[in-house]
């Protein structure tokens, strides 16, 4: 089932050393007295070793903080938080080399050429090796289809070109984390592809996706796991075959003997079972679609046409979180 | 490349000047610095050339112009002194307040943090680039000065303040001296360009409000009922240079410079430190 994270602390149980990501109790509060507001509320963060990780919300849920805090940016008002297993901000050095990550979108020097600004980034990173730095940036400018315009001054660039460029810095070295903060804005449809394929692609290799998206489509083709967020708060969060599993399928039958197939599926186990002019519907709790039609054939039932409605994830999350995800919070 | 490569992030345990050196080549490869430092290295031309062509009885003019006619070394002093009040102080103004405020104002602020850059680290690296620019701007006004009034003028014996005449290496060993100790003041001011910088994503606002407190310095310490405030002004000690150039070498104000500037770049630095530590990147 869907799980409501619970405020005991879900990592602690699955073992943080497990998670790529684990979170208890973290908050951010900005400003202060009246004028306070609460960005982020309470979350428990649980992201598996390994897992595509869909971070989903409208835009003002929090995330973004959310990513920030994460990352080190933005001071937690309550709460702490693992990254790789090691507590954060404390081993900061040490993790963050192995996290890449692209937050809020693209931030570089645009009087710099995209291929300065990585060696600027690289510069940075005292644990990438000054004699392979070089090879690191033209290797990840590469990755992402920068590599013709790689010497080209960075304000000359476009945003899908711009978008890039962010997650070539976060491919400068071998990374066991990636945090991409809506890696997909700015692309064109091609360039969405692209985006998607090398995430998967990625995570193929080992590394584990945490996706803040808006976008359910790029969830539901690249993700494993979801965590729903509104209004600041995490209202679900589950791999996805669990949210799948937990929508309710439906089979229909178009038959000219309605009645008969009705008790066929109230027979199969079937729930919310409805007959009408044109056949019967009802909810398959599980029996598999191909055990209904034969015994529907068995019973001698003439069935014309029988389907099966897959879950609607939108259908879940706006069930979940209350509105739609194009309505900015 | 492959992403579960679990090689040990573990960083080097010596500063390597990888960053130091990316900051230098930010700073001096921009456009708009280089045209700075273009400007710099004309005013000690300017001046050269016009005491050149100009009437030689047509008057005093700032200090140090009466004697560059005798010898084309005290273009280099001329030059410093009129860059003093507001050329210098402006070029160091514009790359300390760009140090914070420039990176986050481009949201690259976010992405050396998470890079990951120490957060002292990147403060000690701003510094010491703004430093080091501060250093090269006051050595090419007095280069381009020295070069062009040698070249004007021929050189020979440097007459003193005091009216003593030594050689032309001890005068050039005194105007290092100078140097540095216009460097020191400089460093004074980039420390409070640093600070003003971890205040705001905005790089202009930076550099315009470290202005103004220098300004703001110079005009509070020509006022004379305000004698008491004097000793504690960032620019009251700056003249003193001059002091380099008697004989004997006048300590007592050049000490307070130095000791006034360096108060200033610990008050300024812990207050940019205290700032830049805890605050939340939202940029």
């Amino acid at each position: 089932m869907i799980s409501r994270p619970d405020r005991a602390g879900g990592f602690d149980q699955a073992g943080a050393g497990d998670l790529a990501v684990a979170s208890t109790g973290l908050t951010k509060r900005f400003g202060r007295g009246a004028r306070a507001t609460l960005a982020v509320d309470a979350i428990d963060l649980a992201v598996p070793r390994g897992a595509v990780y869909g971070f989903l919300g409208p835009n003002g849920s929090g995330k973004t903080t959310t990513i920030r805090m994460l990352l080190g940016l933005v001071r937690p008002t309550a709460g702490a938080h693992h990254l790789l297993g090691a507590p954060m901000p404390e081993r900061a050095g040490e993790v963050l080399p192995r996290v890449g990550a692209l937050v809020e979108g693209p931030g570089f020097h645009p009087y710099l050429s995209g291929r300065d600004n990585l060696r600027r980034l690289a510069a940075a990173d005292r644990t990438v090796d000054p004699r392979r730095a070089g090879a690191q940036v033209a290797s990840a400018l590469a990755r992402v289809g920068l590599s013709a315009a790689a010497g080209k001054r960075y304000r000359a660039y476009s945003l899908g070109m711009r978008q890039r460029l962010a997650l070539a810095a976060t491919l400068l070295r071998p990374r066991e984390l990636l945090v991409l903060d809506e890696p997909t804005n700015g692309l064109d449809p091609q360039g969405t592809r692209e985006v998607r394929a090398l995430i998967t692609a990625l995570a193929r290799d080992g590394a584990t996706v945490l996706l803040s998206t808006h976008l359910l489509a790029e969830v539901a083709q690249i993700c494993t796991h979801v965590g729903v967020m509104h209004q600041g708060r995490l209202v679900a969060q589950s791999s996805l075959a669990e949210l799948r599993g937990a929508a309710r399928r439906r089979a229909r039958v178009v038959t000219d003997r309605p009645a008969d197939a009705a008790r066929v599926l109230r027979g199969l186990g079937l729930s919310e079972v409805a007959a009408g002019g044109q056949g019967a519907h009802g909810v398959l709790n599980g029996v598999a679609p191909e055990q209904v039609v034969a015994a529907l054939v068995h019973s001698g039932v003439p069935v014309r046409e029988f389907t099966v409605s897959e879950p609607d994830l939108e259908d879940l999350f706006v069930a979940l979180t209350g509105e739609g995800f194009d309505v900015s919070g | 490349m492959s992403a579960v490569d679990r090689a040990p992030a573990r960083p080097s345990r010596w500063p390597s000047g990888r960053l130091l050196r990316s900051e230098l080549r930010l700073i001096f490869g921009r456009r708009r610095n280089q045209a700075g430092l273009a400007v710099l290295a004309a005013i000690p031309l300017v001046i050269a050339v016009s005491v050149r062509l100009g009437d030689p009885a047509s008057g005093q003019g700032p200090e140090f112009f009466a004697s560059i006619t005798d010898n084309g070394f005290f273009v280099a002093l001329a030059a410093l002194t009129i860059s003093l009040p507001l050329f210098l102080p402006l070029a160091v103004a514009t790359i300390a307040g760009d140090a914070i405020a420039g990176e986050a104002n481009v949201g690259s602020l976010r992405y050396l943090l998470v890079a990951p850059v120490h957060r002292a680290r990147l403060l000690l690296v701003k510094y010491a680039a703004v430093a080091i620019f501060a250093l090269a701007a006051t050595g090419l006004v007095a280069l381009v000065g020295l070069v062009s009034g040698l070249a004007l003028f021929g050189g020979g014996p440097v007459t003193l303040l005091s009216g003593l005449a030594v050689s032309l290496p001890e005068g050039l060993l005194r105007l290092l001296g100078v140097c540095l100790y216009l460097w020191a003041g400089l460093c004074a001011l980039g420390a409070v360009g640093l600070f003003i910088s971890t205040l705001t994503e905005q790089p202009i606002g930076a550099t315009i409000a470290t202005v103004i407190v220098t300004v703001a310095s110079f005009v509070l310490g020509s006022i004379p009922q305000l004698d008491w405030l004097h000793p504690y002004l960032l620019t009251q000690w700056w003249m003193s240079f001059s002091d380099l150039l008697r004989a004997p070498v006048y300590l007592p104000d050049l000490r307070t410079g130095l000791l006034t500037a360096a108060a200033y770049v610990v008050i300024f630095w812990s207050a940019a430190w205290a700032r830049f530590a805890g605050r939340d990147i939202t940029s």
